[in-house]
């Protein structure tokens, strides 16, 4: 079965879990920019990240024939210091021209502060100004519900963005309908602990929507596991679901949604 | 899927996660110590779990999120804890 993975943090995985993504039928990975788990310390710190994800990343996904993608940003982790955030945010526009390079993600909040606030609101501003696509972080458990809602109204006010242009990530029961009555795509995160299991997901995906969705594993330097997707299309499986509505979750949905930039092509295609 | 298969599917995994909280109940109560408002707010979740309502996910995850919608002036860390402390408070405003 073949599948996109839409937002997974591989440069912190090991060369061993894109070898073992693409036997497992991964035919694109997209990368959006996030916390090193330090908060960097100068704006230097983020053009090497950015050079990373541009350059290093693809070529090491190259070596398995797999299409590697990225997403630019300062994640709202780093977001409390503003005068950083703003220095990071000038860097963005020398790299929105990379080959590589699908939009401007993940932007969100962390802890719902005035400041992450204020960057969020500057990323759609940059985002509205190059025409870009967005790919928007949700705050992690009990700050996620009131994070959601501060960022829909954020995008909301703003105006320019189109809606299906944009994916709010890390959605649960409690968010998704929300993002979905909005216009946006939702992402579901199958990530062990603070996010998603396979059988909640599909749940979701069964109650909920079964186009403007995609699924990924957000994989990173945490408890991670790069094929909870292909994991999950296992438990599509034991459900009954037909491998043509499988297929449609794990790979149909995601291209249709990154396709909405032309730099997004798959081989063979 | 009927009632049956989600049994066949899931009542095994279920029934392993259930005796897993129930043995966490009991091993809170068996510690020393006064504990903090996630005990409080982990009780009140589990109320969702013999509600009739339907949506007893959402229930439970709404039942640990932060309620309110104007945003905080100061980050207090990076991380979140998995409950709301309520008003008033270090981390809840
Ligand atoms: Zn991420």
């Amino acid at each position: 079965m073949r599948y996109i993975e839409p937002h997974g943090h591989m440069v912190s995985r090991t060369t061993d879990d894109y070898e073992a993504m693409v036997y497992a039928g991964c035919a694109a990975v997209c990368e959006p920019a996030f916390w090193a788990g330090f908060d960097r310390g100068s704006v230097e710190g983020f053009r090497d990240y950015f050079c990373q994800l541009t350059d290093y990343e693809p070529r090491r996904a190259a070596r398995f024939g797999l299409p590697h993608y990225s997403w630019l940003c300062i994640n709202p982790k780093e977001s409390e210091d503003m005068v950083l955030a703003e220095e990071v945010l000038s860097i963005i526009p020398d790299f929105l021209g990379c080959p590589n390079v699908l939009g401007i993600g993940e932007i969100g909040l962390n802890k719902n502060t005035r400041n992450e606030l204020r960057i969020l609101e500057r990323h759609i501003d940059v985002a509205a100004q190059h025409g870009q696509l967005v790919l928007v972080h949700t705050p992690h458990l009990e700050d996620k519900l009131k994070g959601t809602r501060l960022i829909l109204d954020a995008i909301r006010a703003d105006g320019r963005l189109v809606a299906d242009r944009v994916i709010i990530d890390h959605c649960e029961e409690h968010t998704l309908g929300l993002v979905l009555d909005r216009g946006h795509w939702a992402g579901i995160t199958l990530y062990p602990e603070s996010k998603t299991t396979p059988a909640r997901a599909i749940d979701m995906y069964e109650q909920y929507s079964r186009q403007n969705l995609w699924l990924n594993s957000a994989c990173d330097w945490g408890r991670s596991d790069p094929l909870s997707i292909p994991k999950t299309v296992l438990e599509m499986r034991r459900r009954g679901h037909r491998e043509s509505a499988i297929e449609g979750l794990v790979y149909g949905n995601p291209v249709r949604f990154l396709s909405q930039n032309p730099r997004f092509q798959l081989r063979l295609e | 899927m009927t009632k049956q298969q989600v049994l066949d599917l899931y009542f095994m995994d279920a029934r392993s996660k259930l005796i897993d909280i129930a043995a966490f109940l009991d091993r809170l109560d068996r510690a020393e110590g006064q504990p903090d408002f996630r005990a409080g707010e982990f009780r009140k979740a589990l109320e969702w779990m013999q509600s009739a309502d339907q949506e007893r996910a959402k229930g439970v995850l709404l039942s640990l999120s932060d309620p309110t919608t104007e945003p905080i002036a100061k980050a207090p860390g990076k991380g979140a804890c998995g409950a709301w402390p309520g008003p008033g408070t270090e981390e809840g405003r």
